[in-house]
C-alpha cells in the first residue's frame, strides 16, 4: 500500500484569465498533518478542491488515498472527510438532524451523541442551523466532516469565525485524529495554528509554493536573527566583528545583527571578553513561522 | 440498497425543511387551491352534459397545474438552490449518489404533489360538489398522476442547470408553467376555443396530456366531445407523458452537475 495520503504534482487551476494554483505539489504522508498557509486568494482552497474531487486540474495529477478523485469518486468518498469553508446545509433542519443525516451516510459512523459532547454541540442538538452562530455552525461542520470516520480530512479554514475556548478544542481534536493514524491537510492563516498543528507547513503564495519544511525547519533555516548580550556600556566593536552590525540600543545593551552561525556567535561573545567587559546576560532570538511568513508572502506582493 | 436508504433519510430531512419553512409551504399549497376557488367562483360556463360545472372542470384540469407547481417549480428551485449555496456540494463530498440526491427530492416531490392533488379534490368535492369517481377511474387516475410528477419533476431537474440563482428561480420556472396552463386547456375550456396552431403547440407539451387525463378520471365520458380531438385519448396521454419522463431523464443525465460552473 503507497504510504502516501496525497499526492499532488504540478497542478494548475485556471478560473478564466486568472491562474490561481500555478504548478504546485506536495506530499501528506499517512497519519501526518499539513497545513496549507497563505492570503485570501493564494490558491489555497482551489488546490483543495482538487483534491477533494470538486474540480478538475487543468494540468497536473493529484492521487489521493492511491486514488483519482475525479475518476474513483465514488470509491474515495467513505474514506474521506471534507469540511467545506461554508455552506451546504439545510437551514430549517437541527444540529442534531444534520450530523445524524451525515452519519446515516457512513458505514461505521462514530456515536453522534458522543461529537456533540466533544464538539460542545449537545447544547444546540435541537436549534436550527440558521440560529446558530458562525463559530456554532463551524464546529457541526466539523463534527459532519468527522463522523463517518475518515482515513484523511481535508479542513478548509477549520477554525475561521470560532471562540478561543472552540478553537483549543478543535485543535486537541485534529491532534488526537494525528494520534489515530489519521492524516490531515488544512488550510489556516493562522501562523500558530500551523505552527501547533502541522508537521509539514506548505506556504502559498499567488498560485505557488513559497516555502514548505516543517515548523521547525521553516524557522531554523532562517536562522537566529538577533543576539542581544547586556555587558559593560560604551564599548566600540572592532574590525573583527566587521561582517555584523553592533548597535548599542542602550547603554549596556548591545543588539547584534548579521549572519549569525555559531562560529560569529562565538567571536562576538570572544570579542566581548578580548575587551575585558563583564558580560551578564546572553540573549539570542530565533524568527518565528510568523516572520518566515511574513517575509516570505509581503515582499513579493509589493515588489 | 444504501442508495435507497441515503434517499429515504435525505428525503426526511427535505420534508422536514419544507414543513418548517411555514411561508413556503402555505404558499405552495395555497396558491392552486386560492386559483381554483377564485375560478370555480367566478366562471358559471355550463355544458351540455347534466350537473357539470366549470368548477368541476377547473376541480380537475388544475391538478396538473398543482403538480406543476409543486414537482417542476419545486424541484428546478430546490435544485438552483442547493447548487447556489453548496448543498450539492457538500453532499458531493459524502458516500452519496446523484441517484440518493435525486431520491430525496423525488419523495419530497412525491409527498407534496400527493398533498396538493388531495387539497384540489377536496376544494372540487366539499366547495363545489364533484362527484368522486368510480375505482376504475382512480386506477386511470394513478397513472396519469404518476407520469405526470415524474415528467414534471425530472423536467424541472433538467432545466434548474440554467437558473443561476435561486433568486430569480421562482421567477423563470413560471414562465413556461403560467404559459402552458393557458394553452393546454387549464385557464381557458373548452381548448377548442384557442386558435388550432396554439392547440398543435400546447399538444407537444405535457400539461394539456395530464390536464386531459384528470379531465377523463373526474368528469362525465360524455365531456369528452369538448377535447381537442373530441376523444379522451387515454393511450396518447400515456404515449406523450411518457415519452417526456424519457425525454426528461436524458435532459437530467445529459446535464446534472454537482457545482455552478463558475464556482
Amino acid at each position: 500500500m503507497r504510504d502516501e495520503a496525497v499526492e499532488v504534482r504540478d497542478i494548475v487551476v485556471r478560473y478564466g484569465d486568472t491562474t490561481a494554483v500555478d504548478g504546485v505539489s506536495l506530499t501528506v504522508p499517512r497519519g501526518r498533518v499539513l497545513a496549507l498557509l497563505g492570503h485570501n486568494g493564494a490558491g489555497k482552497t482551489s488546490l483543495l478542491q482538487v483534491c477533494e474531487g470538486f474540480r478538475r486540474p487543468d494540468s497536473g495529477v493529484a492521487t489521493v488515498l492511491g486514488l483519482d478523485p475525479m475518476g474513483d469518486h465514488d470509491a474515495l468518498m467513505p474514506r474521506l472527510g471534507i469540511m467545506l469553508q461554508s455552506g451546504g446545509v439545510y437551514p430549517w433542519a437541527t444540529a442534531g438532524e444534520i450530523l445524524r443525516l451525515f452519519a446515516s451516510f457512513a458505514a461505521t459512523p462514530l456515536d453522534v451523541d458522543m461529537l456533540l459532547d466533544r464538539l460542545g454541540l449537545r447544547k444546540f442538538e435541537r436549534t436550527r442551523w440558521r440560529r446558530l452562530s458562525g463559530g456554532e455552525q463551524q464546529r457541526l461542520s466539523l463534527a459532519v466532516a468527522l463522523v463517518g470516520r475518515p482515513e484523511l480530512v481535508f479542513l478548509d479554514e477549520p477554525t475561521a469565525g470560532m471562540d478561543t475556548e472552540a478553537r483549543h478544542t478543535t485543535w486537541r481534536l485534529i491532534e488526537e485524529l494525528r494520534a489515530d493514524g489519521v492524516s490531515v491537510l488544512l488550510t489556516t492563516h493562522l501562523l500558530d495554528e500551523a505552527e501547533r498543528l502541522a508537521d509539514e507547513v506548505v506556504i502559498m503564495r499567488s498560485g505557488v509554493v513559497a516555502a514548505t519544511g516543517s515548523p521547525a525547519e521553516l524557522t531554523a533555516a532562517a536562522g537566529i536573527d538577533l543576539l542581544e548580550v547586556r555587558a559593560d556600556p560604551g564599548l566600540v566593536p572592532d574590525g573583527r566583528l566587521a561582517d555584523l552590525k553592533v548597535t548599542e540600543t542602550t547603554p549596556g545593551e548591545y543588539a547584534i545583527t548579521g549572519a549569525l552561525d555559531a562560529a560569529a556567535i562565538s567571536d562576538v561573545l570572544g570579542w566581548f571578553a578580548g575587551a575585558g567587559a563583564q558580560v551578564t546576560a546572553v540573549n539570542t532570538r530565533r524568527r518565528t513561522l510568523e516572520d518566515v511568513y511574513l517575509a516570505l508572502t509581503t515582499e513579493k506582493v509589493y515588489r | 440498497m444504501s442508495t435507497l436508504s441515503f434517499g429515504v433519510s435525505r428525503g426526511h430531512v427535505e420534508l422536514l425543511q419544507f414543513l418548517r419553512d411555514r411561508t413556503a409551504m402555505i404558499f405552495t399549497f395555497a396558491f392552486p387551491a386560492m386559483l381554483l376557488l377564485l375560478f370555480g367562483t367566478i366562471f358559471s360556463d355550463s355544458y351540455d352534459q347534466p350537473g357539470v360545472s366549470a368548477a368541476h372542470v377547473f376541480s380537475a384540469s388544475m391538478i396538473a397545474y398543482g403538480i406543476l407547481t409543486t414537482a417542476f417549480v419545486t424541484m428546478g428551485a430546490g435544485l438552483a438552490l442547493d447548487r447556489e449555496d453548496g448543498t450539492l456540494k457538500r453532499l458531493h463530498g459524502t458516500p452519496i449518489t446523484a441517484t440518493s440526491y435525486v431520491l430525496g427530492k423525488l419523495l419530497l416531490v412525491a409527498f407534496l404533489a400527493v398533498a396538493e392533488a388531495i387539497i384540489l379534490v377536496a376544494v372540487g368535492a366539499l366547495v363545489f360538489g364533484m362527484s368522486l369517481p368510480d375505482a376504475s377511474h382512480w386506477l386511470a387516475f394513478v397513472w396519469i398522476f404518476l407520469l405526470s410528477v415524474i415528467s414534471s419533476s425530472l423536467l424541472g431537474m433538467a432545466i434548474s442547470v440554467i437558473v443561476k440563482h435561486g433568486r430569480t428561480a421562482g421567477a423563470i420556472l413560471n414562465v413556461p408553467v403560467v404559459a402552458l396552463q393557458f394553452i393546454s386547456g387549464v385557464f381557458i375550456y373548452p381548448v377548442i376555443q384557442l386558435p388550432s396552431w396554439l392547440i398543435t403547440i400546447a399538444s407537444f407539451f405535457p400539461v394539456k396530456w395530464s390536464a386531459q387525463g384528470f379531465r377523463y378520471v373526474f368528469l362525465p365520458d360524455g365531456m369528452r366531445v369538448n377535447e381537442a380531438a373530441g376523444q379522451w385519448e387515454l393511450g396518447r396521454i400515456a404515449l406523450i407523458l411518457g415519452a417526456w419522463c424519457v425525454i426528461g431523464l436524458v435532459l437530467c443525465l445529459m446535464t446534472f452537475r454537482w457545482t455552478r460552473p463558475d464556482q
